[in-house]
């Protein structure tokens, strides 16, 4: 599948790249970190046993993907997660899992009004 | 009573939802392999689904469409990859143009519908996988509609996996 993402690249959509940026649990702690507060990027390295430079790479991917963004203060480059974009992650797949509650919902509902057999009302 | 849990996996893009019902496993079958049933559950109240065709056997197609609160359709076609009846049932979804024909025969969506009975109750399992995040976008433009979404929980949930401590 990683593979496949990367050969894919050139091709992605917006809700793609949001979706692969969120696929790391890495980048999910760094979205989660800068929800509520902005955080320089070697401050958020510190949390991190690997390369300021790996760290760096994360940061890039979640920014192409629109999940947070950096704003020059100073020396410092702070980050910023986007609600905005995280929640319309979730809504997509919120509203997939609703379309099938209430598929299973209506099947349940006409398998009550004919118990029998598989016959038209 | 239905009983339903279901599995969001970001990671692999799959989703599965069980449902159990109080029923026979070869009623949950009919309502997958009879039409007239079938239309009567597969599209929401708000998009109403018409099966035109159905051929329930093992490469055989589906051809559907949606009808919506504007009178717009929206147009599907199913792939039959396996079905073992009334065990397990396996096909390709897509999306289908005016003419009712696929619009890009690799776009589709692989559906894996399972059902195991056990002391009159029916467990029904349903895992769809995608290819892309942007046919999820596709698919859930109609379940869009059928609500509103609590936003904060739902960023909680998706970041409910993230247990580093700070």
């Amino acid at each position: 599948m990683c593979n496949q993402m990367v050969v894919d690249s050139e091709r992605d959509t917006e809700v793609d790249r949001i979706f692969q940026a969120l696929a790391d649990a890495t980048r999910r702690d760094i979205v989660a970190r800068t929800l509520t507060h902005e955080l320089s990027v070697s401050a958020i390295a510190e949390h991190y046993a690997m390369s300021f430079a790996a760290v760096q790479k994360h940061v890039a991917v979640l920014e192409r993907a629109s999940l947070i963004t950096k704003v020059r203060r100073g020396r410092e480059q702070l980050v910023h997660s986007n609600a905005d974009t995280l929640r319309r992650a979730a809504q997509l797949l919120d509203a997939y899992e609703k379309i099938w509650h209430s598929r299973a919902a209506r099947i349940g509902d006409i398998l009550l009004a004919e118990p029998e057999k598989g016959t038209e009302q | 009573m239905t009983v339903i849990s279901s599995h969001k996996d970001v990671n692999n893009l799959t989703f599965t939802v069980t449902a159990e019902f109080t029923a026979g496993v070869d009623q949950v079958w009919q309502v997958w392999e009879n039409p007239r049933l079938l239309e009567r559950w597969w599209g929401p109240p708000t998009w109403p689904a018409t099966f035109d065709k159905l051929e329930f056997r093992r490469g055989g197609d589906a051809r559907y469409y949606m009808t919506g609160p504007e009178g717009e359709k929206a147009r599907g076609w199913w792939k039959i990859i396996d079905v073992s009846a009334p065990r397990r049932f396996e096909f390709d979804d897509g999306f289908a143009g005016d003419d009712g024909e696929p619009l890009d025969p690799a776009d589709t969506t692989r559906c894996v519908v399972t059902l195991e009975e056990d002391g009159g109750i029916t467990r029904m399992t349903s895992v769809t996988t995608f290819k892309s995040a942007d046919q999820l976008e596709q698919m859930s433009e109609m379940g869009m509609e059928e609500g509103t979404t609590e936003a904060m929980a739902q960023i909680d949930e998706i970041l409910s996996e993230t247990s580093v401590s700070r």
